[in-house]
């Protein structure tokens, strides 16, 4: 009697068309998938943690790096903007799931509709991001690096950011982009800032109501500004114009800002990127009858699972970058 | 099986509500940020950013009870997933934070100058 029961235990165990845990293959997978994925963002995380909490004095404040707003130049809005982001990322995430239900009801158009309504959700997502990156990347003030690698930036008497283009000085000098075609041997520089040190020194000594505020936080949760006198010591030992941002170095503060930014922002990004690919096959898979015909929309629900994960991660990275 | 099948629009468009409510509260206190919750600390951390991480825990609750349907699972499944997450989450967290804020003490008490 046993025998027979283990046999049959066995036969059932192993033969195939189970569903430990009451979920399918695919959507296990899919779950296990994710769990390892959330271990890999956790991960990025946590590193930027380390990071921040190890330069915790000098870490730039997000409200004075993320402040563009599309048609609003030159007026300081932030955190509106990755409201925005967020806000598509989450309304995608709804017709994600609403897509989900009405596969449960088999009713094809209705995926197929919101499965659109997905896509374009995603797809805005990523256009945001692109341009929050270029504005990044391009900077807005640009600053100065000292010869010990903190970085200065300039403001007026009543601490309003100044950008090094509306004061520094031009002198008659150019010096040449040293690029491969010009170069004796396979040599070349990064771009060159559109201010050289020197202009930037003489366009602050002739600015007398200039001042330049370093890294370092105060108690009111401020940067340091420096007084007058402090100021022309402390640019005495500038030795490089800081324009935007790079892997290298960033006109906010920390470099290991940037490269952060860069990293995690962009992994996200393209995991939305690669969802959109993956929500546009299933789409066409959905007109084309496919999960019709094998009277399950299953596909759906994992795709579902995978774009809700996506949604959850930028949740974190927006408390993490912008908010905390 | 069949209980899944049942359409939960409603339920769907709820935790639509309350997301976005979460979203624009923490945008709101973003913006304004009240001296008193930002410069009161509790264990360790201004009680602003304390809010911002309960409320993004709550919003991740929602996007994996709610739409990634974990509510509808096994409890097998649900603690297979979730607890591993939650425990090296945590223990990465304590481990790399605690060893920054050491590596921050040793800059800052330290004789050498790194930041000029």
């Amino acid at each position: 009697m046993d025998t027979v029961a283990t046999e049959n235990g066995l036969g059932k165990t192993w033969g195939g068309g189970n569903e430990p845990m009451g979920a399918s293959y695919g959507k296990l997978m899919m779950w296990f998938f994710i769990v390892s994925d959330a271990l890999t963002f956790s991960g990025f995380l946590a590193a930027y943690g380390f990071s921040r909490f190890k330069f915790i004095e000098t870490w730039p404040l997000a409200e004075e790096v993320f402040t563009h707003f599309p048609f609003m130049h030159g007026v300081s809005a932030p955190m509106y903007y990755v409201a925005f982001m967020t806000f598509i990322l989450i309304f995608s995430s709804v017709t994600m799931v609403l897509a989900v239900d009405a596969g449960h009801q088999l009713k094809k158009d209705k995926v197929a509709i919101y499965l659109f309504l997905t896509i374009i959700g995603g797809l805005i997502f990523v256009g945001s991001q692109a341009w929050e990156w270029k504005n990044f990347i391009k900077g807005e003030y640009g600053a100065i690096e000292t010869k010990g690698g903190s970085l200065l930036q300039f403001v007026d008497k009543d601490g309003h950011r100044v950008a090094i283009a509306d004061f520094a000085a031009t002198f008659p000098e150019e010096r040449e982009q040293l690029t491969r075609s010009k170069g004796r041997w396979f040599m070349e520089e990064a771009t060159l800032p559109t201010y050289s040190v020197a202009e930037v020194q003489a366009g602050f000594k002739s600015h007398s109501d200039l001042l330049i505020r370093t890294e370092t936080i105060t108690a009111q949760k401020k940067k340091t500004i420096l007084s007058r006198k402090d100021s022309e010591l402390r640019l005495t030992q500038a030795s490089l114009v800081v324009e935007g941002a790079n892997l290298t170095r960033n006109e906010y503060g920390s470099k290991l800002f940037a490269d952060f930014f860069f990293f995690i922002t962009g992994f996200h990004g393209f995991h939305v990127f690669s969802g959109v690919i993956i929500n546009i096959i299933i789409f066409f898979n959905v007109l084309l009858g496919t999960y019709e015909k094998r009277k399950s929309y299953e596909m759906i629900e994992k795709v579902g699972l995978y774009w809700h994960f996506v949604d959850l991660v930028w949740v974190f990275v927006f408390t993490v970058f912008y908010l905390v | 099986m069949s209980h899944e099948h049942v359409s939960n629009t409603k339920r769907i468009w709820t935790v639509f509500g309350i997301l976005s409510v979460i979203t624009i509260v923490e945008v709101f206190f973003g913006i304004l940020k009240p001296e008193v919750l930002h410069f009161t600390n509790f264990l360790g951390m201004n009680l602003l950013n304390w809010l911002f991480i309960i409320l993004t825990l709550v919003k991740a609750y929602y996007i994996v009870w709610a739409f990634m349907h974990m509510e509808g699972e096994k409890s097998t499944l649900r603690n297979s997933v979730v607890l591993p997450v939650i425990f090296l989450v945590l223990y990465l967290l304590f481990i790399l934070l605690t060893e920054a804020n050491y590596v921050f003490e040793v800059f800052k008490d330290s004789t050498i100058k790194w930041n000029f």
